[in-house]
């Protein structure tokens, strides 16, 4: 891993208390974000990957431990979220929602206008600019919110499994898009997702997490040359290999959290 | 060749005609309503022309119709219905907007809610209209008097929606507001209010259900003019006529009413 730590996180605990008693929901995670590299958090259900998000989110506080989000201009946010399947706002208009992050910010309407055109442009929403969520697609709703994010200029990008609820032609379509956005961009993105496949398309590193509680357990490197595509790493033998080593590691936690 | 393109046909053919079929039938339901209520006057003018209804109690529709006629023309009527329509407006605004404020407040902050809700619930079962001996003595046998009641009875659905609307938002919209650093201003009128705004008018649509059943109670006790003292002074000088006048002005105003609004729910909520 080269370049500068963009996030980094120490020695972060989380617990949640609840009538029975206290979960730990995550222990120990230690890890460093370069900038501009795309992260992946690859685990089963209820590992606590979406906690670990929403704290460097600042929607949950950790209960020990602390992180640094790394910044060279202060007049950006900290992290935007592209949240699951329903973070669209219903009640404004595709239009209102890529602009929202920057409306909130009290910026000049006319770089709040430019910066909406350009990534409504990019995301092939300026036809549906006007329209009210409950009108798009699923597809449709989740262009919106990587605009809302990218729009939003952040230091670096958090995905709760953006693509989860899609079709998979609409996922690999989604996911290129991503990729095409990402490369202009250089932005630092971690990224959570249950789809092998899709890790190894848009990670330059993967990290695999085990459950109960909550913790980092290997790292993997994807060195696959940009711009990738589906069909590539299909093909690729190199990915084969890196794929099944991925879907033993997460059987073993989905037995272990059986037992 | 020949023998199965008519076979086509003839099977295009059945299937028009079940069409035509299923449309005419749609037409009839269509009439079927629109014929429903006209039968009924029918039924009710005939019944009492001859005599099968007591005409001092079920006078004939015709009959009605003459007398609201001479009503419009006397001017009667107008002083009745303008009289209401300003107390149930007053009333109404005077119900709404403080149910509005308190209903947000409630939805918002949750101590002002768990202060606010036992007193709310306390006072909503008991009926303003068992209050209105108590509200003439205090506010009066004028205008006052009748704005405070309707009031009354509007604030209790419009708070209690209003609340709910707030505390039903779906949290992944409280989420997205405070990821993207939201102002308190912001939040209150980018996400609360348009998101409270569904349930919020759905209560006070019932509100003004509420409003136009009390103007009439209150207009019996204690008035001097409005359409609830036209029906009670009607059928005490057995006047029945009249009185049936007054029955439907409150009909037609209601249906009025929940046109109007059902208008501005459409046009406050776009998205929906």
């Amino acid at each position: 891993m080269e370049g500068k730590p963009k996030i980094t996180v120490d020695g972060l605990m989380k617990a949640f208390y609840k009538k029975q008693g206290s979960v730990i929901a995550l222990e120990d995670i230690s890890l460093t974000v370069a900038e501009g590299e795309f992260v992946c958090l690859v685990g089963p259900s209820g590992c606590g990957k979406t906690t670990l998000l929403r704290i460097l989110a600042g929607l949950e506080q950790p209960s020990v431990g602390s992180f640094t989000i790394a910044t060279e201009t202060n007049n950006r946010p900290l992290q935007s979220m592209v949240f699951q399947e329903r973070g669209v706002i219903p009640w404004l208009t595709v239009r209102e929602n890529v602009a929202f992050g920057l409306k909130m910010r009290n910026l000049p309407t006319a770089f709040i206008n430019e910066r909406t055109d350009f990534y409504l442009k990019k995301t092939g929403l300026e036809r549906f600019a006007s329209l009210y969520p409950k009108e798009l697609s699923g597809g449709m709703k989740q262009r919106v919110s990587i605009a809302r994010a990218f729009a939003n200029d952040p230091e670096i990008l958090l995905m709760d499994e953006p693509f989860g609820a899609l079709d998979e032609q609409n996922r690999f379509i989604l996911q290129e898009e991503l990729l095409s956005i990402w490369a202009e961009t250089k932005k630092t993105v971690l990224f959570i997702t249950h789809s092998i496949d899709e890790a190894l398309l848009l990670s330059d590193r993967i990290l695999l997490m085990g459950a109960q509680p909550g913790k980092i357990i290997e790292e993997i490197v994807i060195d696959m040359p940009r711009p990738r595509k589906m069909e590539d790493v299909r093909k690729d033998p190199e990915m084969a290999t890196k794929f099944i080593e991925i879907w033993r590691h997460l059987q073993e936690e989905v037995l272990k959290s059986r037992e | 060749m020949e023998t199965q393109e008519l076979a086509r046909n003839k099977s295009f053919e059945v299937e028009q005609r079940e069409w035509k079929l299923r449309q005419r039938k749609e037409r009839g339901k269509q009439l079927l309503t629109i014929v429903s209520p006209l039968f009924l006057l029918v039924l009710w003018e005939v019944m009492s022309r001859t005599g099968i209804l007591d005409i001092r109690f079920f006078p004939p529709p015709s009959k009605i119709v003459q007398t609201f006629y001479d009503m419009i023309v006397s001017g009667v009527m107008a002083k009745h219905v303008g009289v209401s329509l300003y107390r149930i407006f007053i009333g109404f605004l005077a119900g709404v907007i403080p149910g509005i404020i308190v209903g947000l407040l409630m939805g918002l902050y949750s101590p002002i809610r768990h202060f606010v809700q036992p007193i709310v619930m306390a006072l909503m079962p008991i009926p303003t209209l068992a209050l209105l001996p108590i509200i003439i003595i205090l506010f009066g046998i004028g205008d006052l008097s009748k704005v405070v009641t309707i009031a009354g009875s509007v604030f209790f659905p419009v708070v209690i929606n209003t609340a709910a609307g707030v505390l039903n938002i779906d949290k992944i919209y409280l989420d997205v507001a405070s990821n993207y650093q939201t102002s308190r201003w912001n939040f209150f009128f980018k996400i609360a209010l348009p998101g409270a705004l569904p349930v919020m008018l759905e209560g006070i649509q019932m509100g003004q259900a509420i409003a136009l059943l009390t103007i009439v109670a209150a207009e019996m006790m204690g008035a001097t003019s409005g359409i609830g003292y036209l029906i009670w002074t009607s059928y005490k000088a057995f006047l029945l006529p009249e009185m049936y006048v007054g029955l439907i002005l409150i009909s037609f105003f209601g249906y009025l009413f929940s046109l109007i609004l059902r208008a501005l729910q459409n046009k406050l909520l776009p998205w929906r």
